[in-house]
């Protein structure tokens, strides 16, 4: 059974967890103020030594993968390709949005996490997770109007979550014609449980990276990138 | 290695250089990987931070793990991690501070913030094996100018600083305004080696009260207006006796300053540090000032003027004999200032 070490910081949020099969043997979530350079690291220190785990007994690295603040993901990213590194062990990047849709289970309703992503979009997906967890729309940045859009067109019970959702309700409510309902405060931001546990998933199916391959993924290129573009037609090598 | 041994592995990423190095007992320079994204800021005219950071998480495991097979080590031959916390662009700062303590956690190694400026210094004790402090020594770099007394190993005074821009950075808006292109210091050099350097006279700033301060906005502005009255006048402009003559005033300006102060403060000895200490002129002008006042002079080779990793690992080996550790918590902090 794989023992997955979960690291969240995409967000506000700092968490980080030890997952172990079905058990979720820590998990430790701050959504404070303080940087995730100052809280992440000692708060992976404080879980492996208050449950005695053996550094080296962990056999993957979880990471939220991103979309999300571009500093966040990659503290995370960069805490997690160096454990990676000196442990000599495989990372798995769980898609931030996705983790974040896990929260949630046994619903037939569609799962919608929001997170604000500035200049009038959201970071969104679209999930389920009924019996087993479905991406019916991957994480993609759009404007609100255009999810809405979609959502109408899929007319189903819709559960939002996320740091989009306080921003975004008021418009929600007035322009949905499907039932909707939004996450409790302990279901409703990034948790590095859910993390640890999807990342397992995926490394059951074999979706794991070296620690040297593994990049934050963005859905972003950065303001000089989009300018340059704009301006001179001109687009990065990569 | 022998059980004796100290080996630092260094890790810098404060600006648009991911580097690491392995550094033995202080001096002895193992490998030293430094991998340069100035291509990729060129088309920008300048770094951009964010692109910055994206590269240096892009590449940080890969020049990590060259450094520790060039040395011939693992991380299970190291001692410590040191890593540059600041100052430098917060981002790409961010990526080698986290990545360094991860690293000094997961093997239970001793982790060491080093300030970018103290590396500069440091590099000098590379290639200068019998260098000790007390000395005098200059910074100049595209973010630095410093004049400061390395007093003993970790403990430094500043005793100058620039007040406005930096050399390197007034050298770079310089190279843009004639069309050298970024980076500046390397164009400007080049271009005036043909050129005069008393073919126009530009103003020196004093700083009332504070003798050793730089300052390097108004000469930057006067070689822009310089252009712009030719240019309005359609008089052709010589740019090597532009580049020769803006390039002797920031020389005269450093060199003048760390004479003064090497015989006021009685240092007989002057060591130049940071990325513009590669600069020719620089170079030679502080040698000929120091011949004439007897003075020792000393500088890095120009691997180890630019930023890299070495350096701070020397700098971390001084820091961790003198027992310096951070926590876990060690955070990037943009604006360090030396000797805090």
């Amino acid at each position: 059974m794989a023992r997955i070490l979960g690291i969240e910081s995409a967000s506000l949020t700092a968490s980080v967890a030890i997952a172990e099969g079905d058990v979720l043997l820590a998990e430790y979530t701050v959504n404070y103020k303080k940087t995730h350079s100052q809280t992440l690291l000692p708060m992976i220190d404080e879980i492996i030594t208050m449950t005695e785990t053996d550094r080296q007994s962990i056999d993957a690295i979880a990471v939220s993968g991103g979309p999300g603040s571009f500093t966040g993901l990659r503290i995370g990213s960069a805490t997690a390709k160096g454990l990676g590194q000196a442990l000599g062990k495989p990372l798995v990047a769980v898609p931030t949005l996705d983790a974040m849709a896990y929260n949630i289970f046994g619903s037939r309703s569609l799962i919608c996490p929001l997170m604000d992503a500035r200049r009038n979009q959201v970071y969104t997906g679209i999930f389920r997770n009924e019996k087993e967890f479905q991406v019916i729309k991957k994480s993609c940045a759009i404007a609100m109007e255009e999810l809405l859009e979609e959502l109408n067109a899929l007319g189903e019970p819709v559960i939002f979550l996320g740091d989009g959702v306080p921003v975004q309700k008021e418009r929600i409510q007035a322009a949905a014609g499907f039932p909707c309902s939004f996450a409790p405060a302990h279901l409703n931001r990034q948790k590095a449980g859910a993390v640890a546990v999807l990342g397992a998933v995926y490394v059951d199916r074999g979706q794991i990276q070296t620690a040297a391959e593994h990049k934050p993924e963005y859905l972003r290129v950065s303001q000089a990138e989009r300018e340059l573009k704009e301006k001179k037609g001109i687009s990065l090598p990569c | 290695m022998s059980e004796t041994d100290v080996l630092i592995l260094g890790i810098e990423s404060s600006c648009d250089e991911t580097a690491a190095a392995v550094v033995r007992n202080g001096r002895e320079v193992l490998s030293n990987v430094i991998s340069s994204q100035i291509d990729l800021h060129t088309l920008f005219g300048g770094v951009v931070p964010e692109i910055a950071s994206r590269k240096h998480i892009e590449k940080i495991n890969q020049v990590i793990d060259q450094a520790l097979s060039d040395a011939g080590a693992t991380l299970d031959d190291i001692t410590a991690v040191a890593v540059t916390c600041g100052p430098g662009l917060v981002g790409a700062l961010l990526v080698g501070v986290a990545q360094a303590k991860a690293i000094a956690w997961a093997k239970d190694l001793p982790l060491v913030g080093v300030h970018h400026i103290e590396g500069h210094v440091c590099a000098n004790f590379i290639e200068h094996r019998e260098l000790e402090p007390p000395f005098l020594c200059l910074i100049v770099s595209g973010g630095h100018t410093h004049l400061v007394v390395m007093k003993d190993y970790g403990r430094f005074e500043v005793i100058g600083r620039t007040r406005d821009d930096a050399a390197g950075e007034a050298f770079d808006k310089v190279a843009r305004a004639v069309g050298l292109g970024y980076p500046g210091g390397p164009k400007i050099d080049k271009a005036a080696r043909e050129g005069n350097p008393c073919a126009m006279k530009f103003p020196q700033a004093h700083i009332d009260g504070a003798p050793y301060d730089f300052s390097f906005s108004g000469l930057k502005s006067a070689v822009l207006n310089h252009i712009n009255h030719a240019w309005m006048s359609k008089e052709e402009i010589s740019v090597p006796d532009l580049a020769a003559s803006f390039q002797n005033a920031v020389v005269e300006a450093l060199v003048s300053r760390a004479v003064a102060a090497a015989k006021e403060f009685g240092y007989h000895q002057i060591v130049l540090a940071g990325g513009v200490a590669a600069n020719s002129a620089l170079r030679q002008g502080l040698k000929e000032a120091c011949e004439k006042e007897k003075l020792e002079f000393c500088y890095p080779s120009p691997i180890f003027c630019t930023d890299n990793a070495a350096m701070i690992a020397v700098a971390g080996y001084y820091e961790y004999k003198r027992g310096v550790r951070h926590g876990w918590d060690l955070n990037a902090v943009p604006n360090l200032k030396l000797g805090e």
